[in-house]
């Protein structure tokens, strides 16, 4: 399974998305490969992923995907990484 | 013996002075120490090697597409200007200070963790690509003044570590505003930016009598949304600068379009000159794509490392994080900081060129697309929380004048650099450069002595200010808001 990560540059908060959701993960023993990407690369990158997490602003922006997009309101809240990626993966 | 020789010689030249090698050599560092399984650590060393040579191969395409806007800018106005942008000032200057960038780099976050566990400034620095930025800028301070070997890497890494823990303490009651009491700092150098306009927010609350309404309660027209995307903004900015410079040197009576095209190698018929812009545009927007890829890269191997032995060695420390963390708490406060800080790098430019640039000797600055987005939407969030949607713009507004001012004025602590055409861009890297590239000057020990100095000096104040405010709970803007329920 790949998981992207995306944020405006591609650099900071998308790598600490992908920081948290690799912990979330390891919580919830789920392997995964992540990944971060830049919104203009984004929706490209999206083909062949999974899931994209990212915040709230940017999904709207990113429009559209082929994978499920679940949004993150706080990047620093490792609950609510838990519950959104459990909701998201666990049950399917 | 000489074998000995042959292999130490071996190791300085081919591997300790290549910085990409380095950067490969300290992420495996990292990633052992964190007992990572061999695959992880030969992927991650392999990765973060081939990503410091990507952004080398970017900053060629970079390189291409600013020569001729510098002929055109010089060509028209008769003075030089420059585009600040991080990413590309970044790659170009690693092909001459790369190895003491990779160093400070490395030795810079453990002097931030040793001064965040020796002090009360108990921050984790985490933007990668800051701490490689700024690493970049010191490095090229201390070798223009002639510094360079051991001295250099333990100066520019106590000046490193430096900044990552004092900025995040100074910015932190104004992020308390903005997040509300989140466990998480502000780790951007922008951060001057930001207490600026967390001050322009306090400011027009109390000129208003109260805190205004939040930007959150207005409907913004979703055509502007195309700005969240910065590489787009990069380039449509870009190719505005192109085209009125280009069309404003061969306009010139004296000049005219023949000439002009020779001048920066072009056809000299309006169409071919002009489509020449559009493509010199989008080359520049594509070379800082290939940097960022590239700088994507080597710090996707070396944060997740970095963060792991700081948890170890500075437990419950506050991590710092990149600006945009601070985005959800107030979206349409990041658009409106973005376009007010464009304006006020837009008059301030016309000041330059107006008088004080001929008084301090200043070169224009052109806005930068990518600083004025982050830190310009930052300060408006900052500027949100304590003075409202006035506050708001007034953030911006006062960031963008931050951040033309600045750059010109650091240009000349940055030697051969400082004629690049672009330029480091974010407030910290303006006011720490300015601080330190002057007491640089003064060359030999002096020199040295006073940027230690300098370090323990901001080290003490920070140290003052996390317990005078941010340990008694300050929160700005509090006082306003109160005042406004009532």
């Amino acid at each position: 399974m790949k998981i992207l990560a995306v944020c405006g540059m591609g650099l900071g908060s998308g790598l600490l998305l992908r920081m948290q959701a690799e912990k979330a993960l390891r919580q919830l023993g789920i392997d995964a490969d992540l990944e971060v990407a830049d919104i203009g690369s984004a929706r490209a990158m999206a083909q062949t992923a999974d899931l994209i997490l990212t915040s709230n602003e940017l999904a709207e922006q990113l429009g559209k995907v082929k994978p499920r997009v679940v949004t993150i309101s706080n990047f620093v809240d490792l609950k609510e990484m838990v519950e959104k990626l459990r909701a998201a993966l666990v049950k399917t | 013996m000489d074998a000995l020789l042959a292999i130490v010689k071996f190791l300085v030249d081919e591997i300790f002075s290549k910085p990409f090698y380095l950067v490969g050599l300290m992420t495996a560092v990292g990633l052992i120490a964190l007992r990572r399984p061999t695959s992880q650590v030969i992927g991650g060393t392999v990765k973060a090697t081939m990503g410091f040579l990507i952004l080398v191969a970017g900053a060629g395409t970079v390189v291409n597409a600013l020569e001729p806007l510098g002929k055109l800018i010089l060509g028209a106005t008769g003075a030089s200007g420059v585009v600040p942008t991080n990413e590309a000032i970044v790659a170009l200057a690693q092909s001459k200070y790369g190895a003491l960038t990779a160093w400070l780099m490395f030795l810079g976050f453990l002097a931030s963790l040793i001064i965040a566990r020796a002090t009360n400034l108990h921050y984790v620095f985490l933007t990668g690509h800051h701490i490689f930025y700024m690493a970049t800028m010191l490095a090229v301070i201390l070798v223009t003044v002639g510094m360079a070997g051991a001295g250099a890497a333990i100066v520019g890494a106590i000046l490193l570590g430096t900044i990552m823990v004092i900025m995040p303490a100074f910015a932190h009651p104004w992020m308390k505003a903005v997040t509300g009491g989140e466990k998480v700092a502000m780790g951007h150098f922008g951060s001057l930016g930001y207490i600026a306009g967390g001050l322009a927010g306090q400011i027009v609350a109390r000129v208003a009598g109260k805190k205004g309404k939040s930007s959150e309660e207005i409907e913004f027209p979703a055509g502007l949304r195309f700005l969240r995307e910065p590489m787009v903004g990069t380039a449509v900015a870009m190719l505005v600068i192109y085209v009125v410079f280009a069309v404003w040197y061969a306009g010139r009576g004296d000049v005219g379009l023949a000439r002009a095209a020779e001048a920066v190698g072009m056809n000299a018929t309006w169409g071919s000159y002009l489509m020449a812009q559009l493509l010199n545009a989008l080359n520049f927007g594509v070379g800082v794509a290939v940097i960022l890829l590239g700088v994507r890269t080597i710090i996707g191997e070396i944060v997740p490392a970095f963060a792991g032995i700081a948890e170890r060695v500075v437990p419950g420390a506050l991590p710092a994080l990149d600006c945009p963390v601070s985005f959800p708490y107030a979206p349409n406060a990041v658009l409106i900081g973005f376009l007010t800080s464009v304006l006020g790098g837009l008059i301030s430019l016309l000041l330059i060129a107006w008088g004080l640039g001929k008084a301090w000797v200043l070169t224009l600055i052109l806005p930068g697309m990518v600083p004025h987005f982050f830190t310009g939407g930052t300060a408006g969030v900052f500027g949100n929380a304590t003075g409202g949607r006035w506050g708001a713009a007034w953030g911006g507004f006062v960031n963008g004048i931050l951040i033309t001012f600045l750059p010109a004025f650091l240009l000349k602590v940055l030697g051969a650099l400082g004629f690049a055409n672009t330029t480091f861009g974010d407030a910290d890297f303006g006011w720490y450069g300015i601080v330190i590239g002057n007491i640089a000057q003064s060359k030999g020990t002096t020199g040295i002595v006073g940027m230690l100095v300098a370090a323990v000096v901001l080290i003490w104040f920070a140290s003052w200010f996390q317990r005078k405010y941010v340990e008694k709970g300050w929160v700005p803007g509090k006082a306003a808001a109160r005042a406004a329920k009532k």
